[in-house]
């Protein structure tokens, strides 16, 4: 595996906000095209990278809105480079066109929400997570797509790179989920040597012209990639297209391609997936978090545990593809899931797909502009494992 | 051009069109209907590209979403067909990660224009180095013939059915005051004149805009009983009146009037990448570690 | 104290942020403990009560704003009428003697107080002030260790006043130590 190029990491403990981590993450995994428009909370990951970049190579530009922005990165991308935009919910809702596209063309890029209570203007300059649906399903059809959910400053810097490996060895569009309380929040951020710092590079192809074949899959379901000015003449549409990337509007190669699309990520999602689980094994209860909500869980599961009360704790580092057959394991043998997320259930559904009736699901719902209250969440996990 | 000999050999099979070799033959025969003028655009297009002396491996064709928007998928170079309105934005990535890339923008009137205003405007106003080539057909074809900005007053359109009444823009006049440093309308029946300026765009550092007017028999001229392909074409001959240099105010567009044809703005300024690239030399100096490829294309502080 | 939390309170142009990112930055980078700041956004920011708020730790921050601050840091008299209320039961809290006058104070408080504004005057920079703060209340509290709030402020300054800034420190730091002695029983166990 590759390793990071020393030009663009700055090796060391930094005490930088989440925003600023994700920026320093971008650089790190290779990043070298962000194009972006202000919008609070995001816009420090901007204004980081616009600072940063002509010191290693790269190219910022800020464009006139959300959907260029989305789109831009694209063009960047076929021109060889890795590439971000960032955003917050009303231009997240402006990008949607363009996450299908990517998901379409199979663009790998990386896509940056951190999330604002919403609906609407809402709450700018407060945390939310309802946009995790969005992030899934936003765009209209059928894709699959990759999201992460960080929850500290140094997760921003390991997930941002993370978020690119995956873009690239899938070339997906993947989802950055961070939230205002993690972008704005200042932690220790400990920056790796770069040659510890591992990267998947593009896939490409450097065969004959005559060969290639723009979207042939390989065994993984994952084609080569070219960039343009190669002399492959290629040719990328969003159209419905066979494998040589040529429009094709039968019935038949739509179910060919789009079913690719959502198997590239289905089938290999046991490799996607990543959560991290502390205390399942023998527990009653399992509290299922993602982003800043894995830490305000923590409390009320440490004061559950003190009343001798068996209390799992599952965080999800990957959100999608959502880790259904753990779920559906620990639902055939714990009493209840309970699911704190700043919005009225969006994670909590898919829990409640994959228990089946298993297990009983409780969200503890939460309209966002801050965190929720462990109180509440302990008062949950506490109905739930007395079966009240 | 074919030869004579290619002519006299027509018993022995169809020669091949001179300008095949840019064109994905495999997708031929295209969508466009009899009489549309967007086949000849292409034909002026590939003539230019042709006789350009430009490396075709590093020219990138873009195109956003409608009957225009097919170009991207006939030609023979690394082409995109990207989402409605968005192929300027597209081509700005394109071009700032890869500033060797010669990017056309190949795109109808609605397209650029409406949807994709915004960016028309702000690429104009960067002078983003792109060749834009909008072909206006005064109407939605893919769609079925709604209005479009470019319909004239008092044509009439499927959602303007009783005649539009929305104000047109004037597409040369708006581009020039975003900033284009080159501009030039034509029609598809200016066939030599359109391919020289498609040259002289593509030679062009920044951005650089040409209006085709060509005709859609199958929805404006039917339902403004024009006529056909050829009647419209007649009347592109008949009604133009080449003016270099034209003041772009004074060039609007209205119902069957007199068109106004020629190159209108060609300047100089700073594109945006080279802008940058000197700002950053100057300001940074040897701190300023541009990518690669900006580095072979601007080498030297000033680009020289 | 495993968890203190810190309330950073003045008005805009007084240095509070950074205030609270040399703390933060000292305790988590320069020592061992572990810390989370969260940054105040909106309307309030740019207004005259500005605040940062931080939590220092011996264990991994988990929820990250504050529950109850035990320790504020004010220059400001709206601060002080606006956050001081919110202090925890025996907190401790830092006033700037000319700028606060600590009306109605608590007596479950350990009130520690230095004209820092006029210190820093003295030193011929009255944008010091926060920094004389920063060692004062370095000296009257044991949150952070000395040395790292030393390299935190060499680090944190702008490029140039790193002197200037750490002779603030020292002023605000011996001054608190002088205190110290003089007010047996004072200290706050961090």
């Amino acid at each position: 595996m590759a390793t990071a190029e020393p030009i663009g990491v700055l090796t060391g403990a930094h005490f930088v906000d989440g925003d600023h981590a994700c920026s320093e993450g971008a650089i790190a995994a290779g990043c070298r095209f962000v194009a972006g428009y202000p919008i609070t909370p995001s816009t420090e990951v901007v204004e980081r990278v616009a600072e940063r970049f002509p010191f290693v190579g790269g190219v910022f530009v800020q464009m006139e809105d959300e959907i260029a922005s989305s789109i831009a990165i694209q063009g960047a991308v076929w021109a060889g480079k890795k590439a971000m935009t960032v955003t917050s919910g009303p231009g997240f809702s402006l990008m949607m066109e363009h996450i299908g596209l990517a998901a379409m063309t199979e663009a790998p890029c990386v896509f940056v929400d951190v999330q604002r209570a919403g609906p609407s203007t809402g709450l700018p300059t407060m945390p939310a997570q309802g946009d995790m649906m969005q992030a899934r399903w936003g765009s209209h059809g059928d894709y699959g797509i990759i999201a992460l959910s960080p929850n500290s400053p140094q997760e921003c810097f390991d997930l941002t790179i993370k978020a690119f490996n995956l873009s690239e060895q899938y070339r997906v569009p993947v989802l950055f989920m961070m939230d205002e309380c993690v972008g704005h929040m200042i932690e220790r951020v400990v920056i790796p040597a770069a040659e510890d710092i591992d990267i998947v590079e593009r896939r490409t192809f450097t065969g004959p012209k005559e060969e290639y074949r723009p979207f042939q899959p390989d065994a993984d379901l994952v084609p080569k990639m070219v960039k343009a000015g190669e002399g492959y003449h290629l040719h990328v549409t969003g159209l419905t297209h066979d494998e040589k990337g040529y429009p094709n509007m039968t019935v038949g190669t739509q179910a060919r391609l789009v079913r690719r699309l959502v198997d590239k990520i289905r089938v290999n999602a046991d490799a996607i997936v990543d959560y991290r689980e502390e205390g399942v094994e023998d527990a009653d209860v399992v509290v299922v978090t993602y982003g800043i909500s894995s830490r305000t869980a923590i409390p009320a599961i440490e004061q559950a545990r003190k009343e001798g009360l068996k209390i799992g704790h599952l965080r999800l580092v990957v959100v999608w593809p959502f880790p259904e057959k753990r779920i559906r394991e620990l639902a055939s043998r714990v009493k209840a899931f309970v699911v704190p997320e700043l919005n009225f259930g969006q994670i909590a559904l898919e829990v409640e797909r994959c228990a089946g009736g298993e297990a009983r699901v409780e969200c503890v719902p939460h309209a966002g502009g801050t965190v929720h209250n462990p109180r509440d969440i302990y008062q949950s996990i506490r109905n739930c494992a007395k079966g009240s | 051009m074919a030869t004579e000999e290619q002519l006299f050999a027509l018993d022995e099979g169809v020669p091949a069109n001179p300008v095949e070799e840019l064109l994905r033959m495999d997708r031929i025969p295209h969508i466009w209907c009899p009489g549309c003028g967007i086949g000849t655009t292409v034909n002026c297009f590939v003539r230019a590209l042709q006789t350009s002396g430009t490396d075709l491996t590093k020219v990138a064709v873009v195109s956003g979403i409608g009957c225009t928007g097919r170009v991207a998928g006939y030609i023979n170079l690394d082409s995109f067909h990207t989402t409605h309105g968005r192929a300027i934005p597209f081509a700005t990535g394109l071009k700032l990660a890869n500033p060797e890339l010669k990017v056309i923008v190949y795109s109808g009137d609605g397209d650029l224009t409406a949807i994709g205003g915004n960016h028309f405007i702000h690429a104009a106003r960067r002078n983003m180095d792109l060749t834009v080539i909008l072909v206006n057909n005064m109407i939605y074809g893919m769609t079925g013939g709604q209005v479009a900005p470019t319909t004239p007053l008092t044509a009439t359109a499927s959602t303007m059915p009783h005649g539009n009444y929305e104000q047109t823009f004037n597409l040369p006049f708006l581009a020039e005051s975003c900033g284009a440093v080159y501009v030039a309308r034509w029609t598809a029946y200016h066939v030599r004149h359109l391919t020289k300026s498609i040259k002289e765009a593509m030679a062009k550092k920044g951005f650089s805009f040409i209006e085709i007017l060509a005709p859609c028999p199958t929805l404006y001229s039917r339902r403004n009983k024009l006529g056909d392909g050829l009647e419209q074409m007649v009347y592109f001959k008949d009604y133009s009146e080449i003016r270099h240099g034209a003041d772009t105010k004074s060039v609007a567009l209205d119902f069957q009037g007199k068109i106004v044809v020629g190159k209108f703005v060609d300047k100089e300024r700073p594109t945006y990448q080279q802008a940058m690239y000197d700002h950053f030399a100057k300001k940074l100096g040897d701190r300023y570690v541009p990518s690669e490829e900006m580095r072979k294309v601007f080498h030297g502080p000033d680009g020289n | 104290m495993a968890r203190t939390e810190i309330k950073i309170g003045g008005f805009g142009g007084q240095g509070v942020i950074l205030s609270g990112y040399i703390i933060g930055r000292a305790a988590s980078i320069y020592d061992t403990k572990f810390a989370t700041m969260i940054q105040a956004f909106g309307p309030e920011a740019r207004g005259s009560a500005t605040s940062a708020e931080l939590i220092v730790s011996d264990e991994q921050v988990t929820y990250p704003y504050l529950t109850g601050p035990n320790l504020m840091i004010l220059m400001s008299q709206e601060a002080y009428t606006k956050f001081s209320p919110e202090l925890v039961q025996g907190s401790t809290i830092i006033t700037e003697e000319e700028l606060v006058n600590p009306t109605n104070l608590r007596k479950d408080l350990k009130h520690f107080s230095i004209a820092a504004t006029r210190f820093a005057e003295e030193l011929g920079k009255k944008m010091v002030l926060n920094i004389v703060m920063m060692g004062f209340a370095t000296a009257v509290t044991d949150v952070v260790k000395p040395d790292a709030m030393r390299e935190a402020v060499k680090a944190s300054v702008p490029k140039g006043t790193e002197a200037l800034n750490l002779s603030a420190f020292e002023k605000g730091y011996q001054y608190g130590l002088e205190l110290k002695k003089k007010v047996k029983g004072s200290l706050v166990e961090a």
